[in-house]
């Protein structure tokens, strides 16, 4: 028996060499060296995420079946690769301005991340496991990364006690699909279902629930996303960005390549969770941001509608749905680190602010800042010509093309409903009088959200290359 | 026909101009002046280039021209641009009330100017858009995305109760269109395409097309606006600042009636059937009811948006009745109404640029000291009642004898109308115009000056033209009307053959 093939999984170990080197580094040189160890980690994202490009782009497996490399997990990988990398960019200003300067942040990102791309290629209930506690416990520590913070340690225990119920919940139903399958693998289970030898019996159904509850923990989908406004509000803000962004991606990416690959045919039996799932959180997320008065609470809120609008395209089942929910999730990720460009930038002399309130005016101290927070709020809203709407298009028609048309409509009259709180930021920034003005925008900030403003803005001129990578990618959870 | 793109160059040429707005800087005051020079130079130009529309355009086909076609999203959904009879004279009214709107802010807009401008000008792509995108999403994307600057439009630079105004114009259109965007995904799904010529000639299921074309109807009705979901207009209007009102009132209200004549009818020919008996009873409500509703507003603006909803009424009305004169008399007493309701709304604004006031009662007696205002506002009000020899005339007149060859009692409620409708603009000249100059602070108003004679007197002659000799508009119209009818006649056929095979 000859060694198993590493190439396929070269970003990874790359990814876990460069993390363990810049621990070195940061070891021998503490916090000073914190900034060259953020800007390595960037190098290392985009490296990655090269490397990532030349992996198969049908489907290849390793070690035993137990990793898969495919152009799904390319789409997914790339997206995750760069939100983290902006996640750290947008963390060194902060960061230095808060004084949290600590080397590990942007360790703990790197290894996060590693965790996200393991869980992208799982082809293994036990892969798929290990990937999910690699990212969670570097999000745990980050979370309370503010150590002399109240907030933010009260945020990282919530955060690490139901994180670990739901991790939990997740291995017991890993359990029970292994007690009634006798296996682990995902083709394997494919292989069962697809040629009938085994029923979907009630404790395989029960083991799937457990499944579903726990990845809807880590999606932060109603019934399970009582952590999420919590911790967005309690952890520093670049790492709410950073939560918001990468680790939802991956979660979404479990999501689908678990119930696609394996649970494919069982579509019958999950879709109803699902559905629900989707409904709840679209609905929660709609009417509960209304009252917020911070903005990173009212992010939170929000971020779990956009996650029940992304699980409407899995509950269509079909491949236009996958490909609805990567579209969706690529620009949803874009729209986030936008706005917490922005969020970012609402720092007084005194510190930063969190308060809704405090945007009154903006548009006249701050135009461009504003103009591009007008252009994230209306696209998270999903107005056309925005980028976000194009997300909430293709989803609808993967909902309506598989019969879920109530479920469509349900969807987009919540739509509605968020706009209001969307809308209302607009009227705070652009109608209101001026409050005390934000200091100066840092120029990485100002970049970042340029940059993806520009994306949002224009995404309607060249939708082609996003949506030929998202057909691509979903074709082959399908193949 | 032309060798170059022209729609395109029309819808996008005012973007150009956002961006020289954009490259402008400098103090507070010169940017201001920039902004405005610029934006009415990019409208004129706009105008001028789209009025080679109107020159190449040929009269005799009703197939659509200047058709322009390039990838876009894929799976069908393409970049189609395209005009038909239906749809031109929009475009002309789009271009040519926006170097108005800008001359008639061009005092009374005094903060963040730059801004107002670019929401114009962006405001005026997305209107033209509307009009000229043969692609279903194309158009929604143009349709929805005219949301965004009105709302600031309405927010930035409206009255006192602009935040709650311009709320409600967003949710109320929003939740009508989502509902319209649900029925185009689901014809895309069925149709395999977004192209609207091909699927005006696919025939969808009887039964469908009904909830089809009430999702439509949800989007459009509100747009129109048709009774009951008229309630945003009033608001709207009355908040939003004068060359706002001018534009929702002359262009976007339209976008609802054009887009009835651009989907409902030739695609949903048996939900148009079906519906046409709602479609009548809602409109006579809306004429009967908001008529009498304008004769007790007491402020100016708001009195003219209730005249607009029943306006509309006819118009929904005319288009329902599905004969030719119906048609064309809505279509153009849509273009008629985009002129006189709007000029009606700059006359609001002349006087509210003097006396910061809309209040009816705070007016009284205007003749004796602004005797060219009275003209002008008189011609406006005689042309809003339809008075022979002006633009309402025509339109009004073709929809009632529309009307009565279909339902006699419809036309003799909507006749109603027409009284109701000149004595409430009668009313409100009188209380505005005639009578003592007795108000203290009236006794110094100044008469319109030559800024406002020059935004009036293009308003005034096109009043007159349409009034009196309307072949040219008419002659647009003919060739796609009729076809629109046959089609929906032929297309009535097919699905009753369907019904009857069936059974």
């Amino acid at each position: 028996m000859g060694l198993p093939d590493f190439s396929i999984a070269l970003p990874e170990i790359f990814l876990a060499c460069v993390a363990m080197a810049l621990l070195m580094i940061g070891a021998f040189r503490g916090n000073k060296a914190t900034s060259l160890i953020c800007w390595l980690s960037v190098l290392a994202f985009i490296i990655a995420g090269f490397l990532v490009q030349f992996e198969a782009q049908t489907s290849v497996t390793t070690f035993d079946g137990l990793y898969r490399d495919d152009a799904f997990g390319i789409f997914m990988k790339t997206l995750c690769l760069g939100a983290s990398a902006f996640a750290v960019i947008m963390s060194i200003d902060f960061n230095k301005r808060e004084k949290m300067v600590r080397f590990e942040f942007p360790i703990l990102i790197v290894i996060a991340t590693l965790g996200m791309m393991v869980m992208i290629s799982a082809n293994d209930l036990m892969t798929m496991y290990l990937g999910i506690e690699l990212m969670s416990l570097s999000l745990y520590v980050t979370a309370a990364f503010k150590r002399d913070s109240v907030r933010s340690t009260e945020a990282g225990l919530k955060y690490f006690v139901l994180g670990a119920l739901s991790s939990g919940m997740l291995l017991y139903g890993v359990s029970l699909i292994y007690g009634f399958t006798g296996t682990t693998n995902f083709d394997v289970l494919a292989g069962l279902f697809k040629s009938g030898a085994e029923e979907a019996g009630i404790g395989l159904l029960i083991g799937i629930v457990f499944m579903i509850a726990g990845l809807a923990f880590k999606v932060s989908a109603v019934p399970f996303h009582m952590w999420t406004p919590d911790v967005y509000e309690g952890v520093p803000t670049p790492v709410t960005a950073f939560f918001a962004a990468a680790p939802k991606v991956a979660a979404i990416a479990l999501f689908l390549r678990v119930f696609i690959t394996p649970f494919g045919e069982l579509v019958g039996q999950w879709q109803q969770i699902i559905i629900f799932i989707s409904v709840a959180s679209m609905i929660l997320g709609a009417f509960a941001a209304i009252n917020q008065k911070n903005i990173k609470r009212l992010m939170a809120y929000s971020s779990i509608g956009h996650i029940g609008y992304a699980l409407v395209g899995l509950a269509a089942g079909t491949e236009e749905g996958v490909r609805g929910v990567l579209i969706y999730m690529a620009i949803y990720v874009v729209m986030n680190i936008g706005t917490f460009a922005c969020i970012l930038s609402m720092r007084h002399r005194d510190g930063m602010v969190e308060e809704i309130s405090e945007l009154a005016g903006l548009s006249k101290s701050q135009p461009w800042m504003a103009f591009f927070f007008l252009i994230f709020m209306f696209s998270l809203a999903g107005i056309p010509p925005l980028a976000g709407f194009f997300g909430k298009f293709y989803i609808f028609i993967a909902a309506i093309n598989a019969g879920l048309i109530p479920l469509a409509v349900i969807g987009l009259v919540t739509s509605v409903v968020g706009a209001y709180y969307y809308l209302r930021i607009v009227k705070i920034m652009y109608f209101d009088d001026p409050a005390e003005g934000f200091e100066p925008t840092s120029r990485t900030q100002s970049i970042i959200m340029t940059v993806s403003g520009l994306f949002v803005a224009f995404f309607v001129l060249f939708p082609a290359p996003l949506l030929e990578g998202a057909q691509a990618a979903a074709a082959v959870l399908f193949s | 026909m032309l060798d170059w793109p022209i729609l395109s160059t029309v819808t996008f040429l005012p973007l150009v101009g956002v961006l020289l707005i954009l490259l402008t800087s400098g103090k507070e005051e010169s940017s201001a002046r920039n902004a405005r020079w610029v934006a009415l130079w990019t409208t004129l130009f706009t105008f001028v280039i789209s009025l080679f529309v109107w020159i190449n355009f040929e009269n005799g086909t009703a197939a659509f021209q200047f058709v322009e076609k390039g990838d876009w999203l894929g799976g069908n959904i393409n970049y189609h641009m395209g005009v038909d009879g239906i749809s031109m004279l929009f475009i002309i009214l789009t271009t040519f009330l926006m170097p108005l709107c800008i001359l008639a802010s061009w005092e009374a807009i005094t903060v963040r100017v730059r801004e107002y401008m670019i929401a114009f000008l962006v405001m005026e792509t997305l209107m033209i858009g509307v009009f000229c995108a043969l692609d279903m999403v194309l158009f929604y994307l143009f349709f929805e995305a005219g949301l965004i600057p009105m709302f600031l439009i309405i927010g930035i630079w409206g009255g006192a109760q602009r935040v709650y105004a311009s709320f409600k114009f967003f949710l109320y259109t929003l939740i009508g269109s989502v509902l319209m965007l649900a029925a185009m995904i689901t014809m895309y799904f069925i149709a395999g395409t977004t192209d609207i010529p091909t699927l005006i000639d696919f025939n969808f299921d009887p039964h469908l097309q009904l909830w089809l074309w009430l999702a439509f109807f949800a989007s459009f009705a509100v747009k129109v606006p048709m009774w009951p979901v008229h309630t945003w207009l009033p608001d709207a209007h009355v908040q939003a600042p004068t060359a706002g009102s001018v534009i929702l009132a002359g262009v976007l209200l339209k976008m609802g009636g054009y887009g009835f004549l651009r989907f409902s009818i030739p695609m949903f020919p048996e939900g148009s059937d079906y519906f046409a008996p709602l479609i009548f009873a809602l409109s006579v409500v809306a004429i009967l009811y908001t008529s009498l509703v304008a004769l007790v507003q007491k402020d100016m603006k708001k009195l003219i948006a209730y005249s607009s909803v029943a306006h509309m009424g006819f118009i929904t009305i005319g288009m329902f009745t599905l004969t030719q004169q119906g048609l064309e008399g809505g279509i153009l007493q849509m273009i008629s109404h985009g002129i006189v309701s709007g000029a009606l709304f700059l006359c609001v604004g002349v006087v509210y640029d003097r006396m910061h006031t809309r209040e009816i009662a705070r007016y009284g007696g205007l003749v004796n000291r602004m005797p060219r205002y009275a003209l002008i506002f008189m011609i406006f009000t005689m042309a809003t009642i339809g008075l022979p020899g002006t633009s309402g005339f025509v339109g009004e007149f073709l929809i009632l004898v529309g009307t009565y060859q279909v339902n006699t009692t419809v036309a003799f409620l909507a006749t109603i109308g027409v009284i109701l409708g000149a004595a409430y603009s009668l009313w409100l000249y009188r209380r505005v115009v005639f009578g003592e100059l007795v108000k203290e602070d009236l006794k110094n108003i100044v008469d319109v000056g030559r800024r406002e004679i020059i935004i009036f007197t293009p308003l005034i002659l096109v009043a007159f033209w349409i009034g009196i000799y309307p072949e040219p508009f008419l002659d647009v119209m003919h060739a796609s009307v009729i076809n629109l009818m046959d089609q929906h006649e032929t297309a009535l056929q097919a699905g009753k053959a369907i019904i009857n095979a069936s059974k």
